[in-house]
């Protein structure tokens, strides 16, 4: 299956008008990965048995013909747990973790006839912004081979960009959907915090992870998140509050539409040529009618460091039941409980889960916790309040998804603090627990750039208006990614 | 030199539910390990905890039963800890902002009432249980873990063993008549943590406190306490420095023992807990919980020995459950006599039930036979010794007494009119007894009544017996 030509809805109609079986398409799907994953190294675990029975299944239920997604392979990030199939969070300490129960948007997936073709490769623990903190692979651009897919949620972004499917589940805890969306140029969206479950998606930040989308098109995503949003009884932090039909305001004009620019987003540290391309975009949504005004989101230099005390002391609470005990992996010749601790999780965890680990734990300690913890809280609420602010007067919100385009392998892999700046246009987003999407606005030496559009909580649906407006006025889709 | 000792006591309380505090698991007890546990209880990676509304409830009923102040705006907090049985390597509690704040129980000791100050109450998920074999191998039942728990603990007011001891039984009482918890110290559903400080009489800071564990009932609190009040004085006496130390008593030897000594703080970094939102309580909430608590024990007693001439001791013992209470005061509204209610649930009923092993409830005893029983007592309808068969009938089966003696004929004979022909004819068929009774042998009655008795198969009332044989007696 072509999935660079081919979209959700297109899909569909095959299906239906039964020139295409599930089967069939589980079968393609499944070469597809086969010859382009030994260069992408997007997944972490084919699953070619369940797929293929799954499909047998749809097919023999009959396609639903109201359910875009009945009989379509989507890929499942490798923190999302799925019952039966490993789920490791690219982690050593889960290596061999057989879950006994679905996340809940497997289980509507499932519901919904979709596929689940793999489980897709991340840094571990959606600890990172280049999956190369995974514990078991590095995955690669399907841009450039030598460059980073992004991360957390790389392997998801490289599966889709790489054509090896049409959609994949992410999580974004403070930028890791829409940041890998952005230098693999495809469509990736994170929705309002409380919109998408958390049930089953392994917690790094549980105040700031939530479940999103990423696929090549703007509406294949609203169709996927039609399906994996609402309200759940087992999270209790899902908003009870209807779901509409995110591809209803799709095709619409957005003539009128009150956009705003952070004059921070295309400041300091973003390179100029990914600015331009954001101006460009910006030009282009006034030639369609909307205004463009140059705003200011005057906290968004202290989002970096708020957001990794918050989501570092979230994690080492949230990390602490990989023990050895009960699941996972233990540490050999060991003779005391407080071996089975250490060692288990000296040996289980990477670097990078430790020095956030270690970071967390120091910012929650007693004597500290008000200086960083409590500090951070309050640093996030003025953040909330900018934005606020700024949607008082305006619908939307734009800029650059990254500061820079994809970046080499090892680049910044040794400098922490370096990477981490990579993230300061996406994370006040889920300090603020808003909407956001990342997508293509075009090339900067032939890598993908991402235009960022931050919405009102649960204003998803103009999110996907605006996006597919811009969609519609480029043929950045049409590029497509040969690796290198 | 004279001390004064200060004691503070944290009481976990189990709060009765039929599911857990963060999950839908059951809650029962006694069962095969890890069979009473869902993914939640176990920590699997991505499960989340939901609130218990109904546990939440009982808590804010404590709260109130406590006199305290239930917190409008509050949230979660995590307490990190690793320990095999605390699977997430947090306990969700409350720390910022407890459930409840500054409640106070009345207690008693030797007739001097004292308000005891309650700093705050909390609730929380209890633990799993470790269980350590012979086989080298410690074991983890996960069954225990997200039991709902409310903490109380006491501010520094007590200040001997005996204010505890009482402490705790009021406590118990007061907790027991909500119907939150069974507050059983043998089931593990009421536990007692207690640390205990004395500094010289007139020194302003509180000497430094040692926490003593394994007390296991409230006379053990009572002597642990008692001990160590002794030991740190002597301690003290001799020129020693108490050191903030865990003790662990040893209710064999009577005497604390150290278990380890304790050096600054443990820092459980909490913080609030974020899979779960911030709870609001409603005025309206407070209010409905406020109007279903049952009157309190104290109030109770009272009543019964203002109004119904109860002695304060029985009327002590009829309030150490609400059940015996409720019980006692049902069979009082079905019109018995309540001094001959009370007598009978403090003989016949806590002797059978000791004996059993059983509770009201488990027996068919309703205060409306027991009550019917008591009246057929007070008008003469049954003796005594009848009643005693009765009541081993309406005890062990459904049986309305009334029916039940007129079915069987344990009626007791009384009319003087029946009577006395019966004893007309003993009397005719014994005039030894006759001769022998105006000789001054007043052991001839006996003989006489224990004839009229075997005539009338036992059922003849002795009082009214007694009266017409005296007046025929006279007679002849």
């Amino acid at each position: 299956m072509d999935y660079f030509k081919t979209s959700l809805d297109q899909l569909h109609e095959q299906l239906r008008a039964g020139q295409l079986t599930s089967q069939q398409l589980v079968d393609e799907t499944l070469a597809g990965i086969d010859k382009i994953d030994p260069n992408v190294a997007a997944f972490l675990a084919v699953n070619a048995d369940g797929a293929k029975k799954q499909a047998a299944a749809v097919d023999a239920a009959g396609i639903d013909a109201d359910q875009p997604l009945s009989g379509v392979p989507i890929a499942i990030k490798d923190n999302i747990v799925t019952k039966g199939v490993v789920t490791t969070a690219a982690s050593k300490i889960l290596a061999n973790f057989n879950p006994i129960y679905n996340a809940t948007v497997v289980e509507k997936l499932a519901a919904a006839g979709a596929i689940n073709v793999g489980k897709t490769n991340l840094d571990e623990f959606a600890m990172g912004s280049s999956t190369e903190n995974s514990a078991f692979k590095t995955t690669k651009n399907a841009w450039d081979y030598t460059r980073v897919p992004g991360g957390s949620s790389g392997g998801s972004a490289a599966a889709v960009a790489a054509g090896e499917v049409v959609a994949a589940l992410g999580s974004d805890t403070g930028g890791s959907i829409r940041q890998p969306a952005a230098f693999n140029g495809i469509v990736g969206f994170k929705p309002t915090y409380g919109r998408v479950s958390r049930w089953g998606l392994i917690a790094f930040s549980s105040s700031l992870d939530q479940i999103g989308t990423l696929t090549r098109n703007v509406k294949d995503a609203a169709q996927v998140l039609n399906v994996i949003a609402g309200h759940d009884e087992r999270d209790s932090t899902t908003a009870d509050k209807p779901v509409p039909d995110y591809t209803e305001k799709i095709g619409q004009a957005i003539k009128g539409m009150k956009i705003a620019l952070p004059k921070e987003y295309l400041g300091k540290g973003v390179d100029p040529a990914v600015a331009d391309k954001i101006k460009t975009a910006a030009k282009q949504l006034e030639d369609m009618g909307a205004t463009v005004t140059e705003v200011s989101l005057p906290h968004t230099q202290y989002a970096v460091p708020a957001y990794y005390i918050i989501a570092s002391s979230e994690a080492s609470s949230n990390l602490q039941r990989f023990d050895g005990i009960r699941y996972g992996f233990r540490a050999k010749d060991v003779h005391n409980i407080e071996d089975v601790y250490v060692r288990s999780r000296s040996e289980g965890f990477g670097p990078e889960v430790k020095r956030r680990i270690m970071l967390g734990t120091f910012s929650l300690s007693a004597g500290f916790y008000d200086a960083y913890f409590k500090k951070a809280g309050q640093v996030r609420t003025l953040i909330t309040r900018d934005f606020e602010a700024v949607f008082n007067d305006y619908d939307l919100i734009i800029g650059p998804t990254t500061p820079t385009v994809a970046f080499k392998i090892g680049e910044k892999v040794t400098d922490p603090v370096t990477m981490y700046m990579n993230d300061i246009l996406t994370i006040p987003v889920n300090l603020a627990g808003l909407p956001a999407a990342s997508v293509p606005a075009g090339f900067v030496d032939g890598m993908p750039v991402g235009l960022q559009l931050i919405g009102k909580p649960f204003a998803e649906s103009t999110i996907f208006q605006v996006a597919a407006a811009f969609e519609a006025q480029n043929d950045y889709l049409a590029q497509i990614p040969g690796g290198k | 030199m004279n001390f004064e000792t200060t004691i503070g006591l944290e009481v976990h309380v189990e709060l009765k539910t039929k599911s857990k505090m963060f999950s839908p698991a059951p809650v029962t007890y006694g069962q095969e390990p890890n069979t009473e546990t869902n993914v939640i209880d176990w920590g699997f990676p991505g499960v989340l905890p939901s609130i218990n509304r109904g546990a939440y409830q009982l808590g804010i009923m404590v709260a109130l039963a406590l006199h305290a102040d239930v917190t409008r705006e509050t949230h979660f907090d995590r307490k990190n800890y690793f320990y095999p049985d605390n699977p997430k390597a947090y306990q969700i509690t409350q720390s910022e902002k407890p459930l409840g704040t500054n409640g106070w129980v009345e207690i008693e000791v030797n007739g001097k009432k004292k308000k005891i100050g309650i700093a705050e109450l909390h609730v929380e998920e209890d633990a799993g249980k470790n269980q350590h074999e012979d086989d080298g191998y410690s074991y983890v039942d996960l069954n225990r873990q997200g039991t709902p728990l409310v903490e109380i603990v006491s501010k520094p007011d007590i200040t001997s063993p005996e204010e505890a001891y009482a402490y705790l039984e009021t406590l118990r009482q007061i907790v027991q008549f909500t119907g939150a918890s069974d507050v059983k110290m043998e089931e593990g559903s009421m536990r007692v943590d207690t640390n205990l400080s004395i500094r010289p009489i007139g020194q302003k800071h509180l000497g430094t406190k040692t926490e003593i564990k394994n007390l296991n009932s409230f006379v053990h609190v009572r002597d642990g306490l008692a001990f160590e009040e002794k030991r740190q004085q002597s301690v003290l006496l001799s020129g020693g420095e108490v050191r903030q130390e865990t003790r662990r008593w040893d209710p064999d030897a009577k005497e604390t023992i150290l278990m380890r000594v304790k050096e600054g703080a443990d820092d459980y970094r909490y913080f609030p807990e974020p899979d779960l939102p911030p709870v609001t309580v409603s005025q309206q909430w407070i209010d409905e919980v406020q109007a279903s608590l049952p009157q309190p024990p104290a109030e109770r007693r009272e009543h019964y020995i203002k109004d119904w001439g109860i002695p304060a001791y029985d009327a002590g013992v009829l309030t150490q459950t609400k059940e015996m209470s409720d019980f006692f005061e049902a069979t009082v509204a079905q019109g018995a006599d309540a001094k001959q209610a009370s007598n009978w649930l403090m003989g016949e009923v806590s002797g059978y039930l000791n004996a059993k092993h059983m509770e009201l409830g488990q027996v068919a005893l309703t205060p409306e036979h027991l009550a019917g029983m008591i009246k057929l007592i007070g008008d003469g309808t049954i003796s005594s010794k009848m009643a005693k068969k009765v009541f081993k009938e309406i005890i062990q089966h459904d049986t309305d007494p009334d029916h039940w003696v007129r079915e069987k004929g344990l009626i007791q004979l009384s009319d003087p009119a029946k009577l006395t022909p019966i004893i007309s004819a003993v009397l005719d068929n014994n005039q030894q007894s006759i001769d022998d009774f105006k000789a001054g042998k007043d052991r001839a009655i006996g003989f006489l009544v224990g004839q009229i008795m075997k005539q009338t198969h036992g059922q003849a009332n002795p009082k009214v017996v007694n009266q017409i044989l005296m007046t025929e007696i006279k007679k002849r």
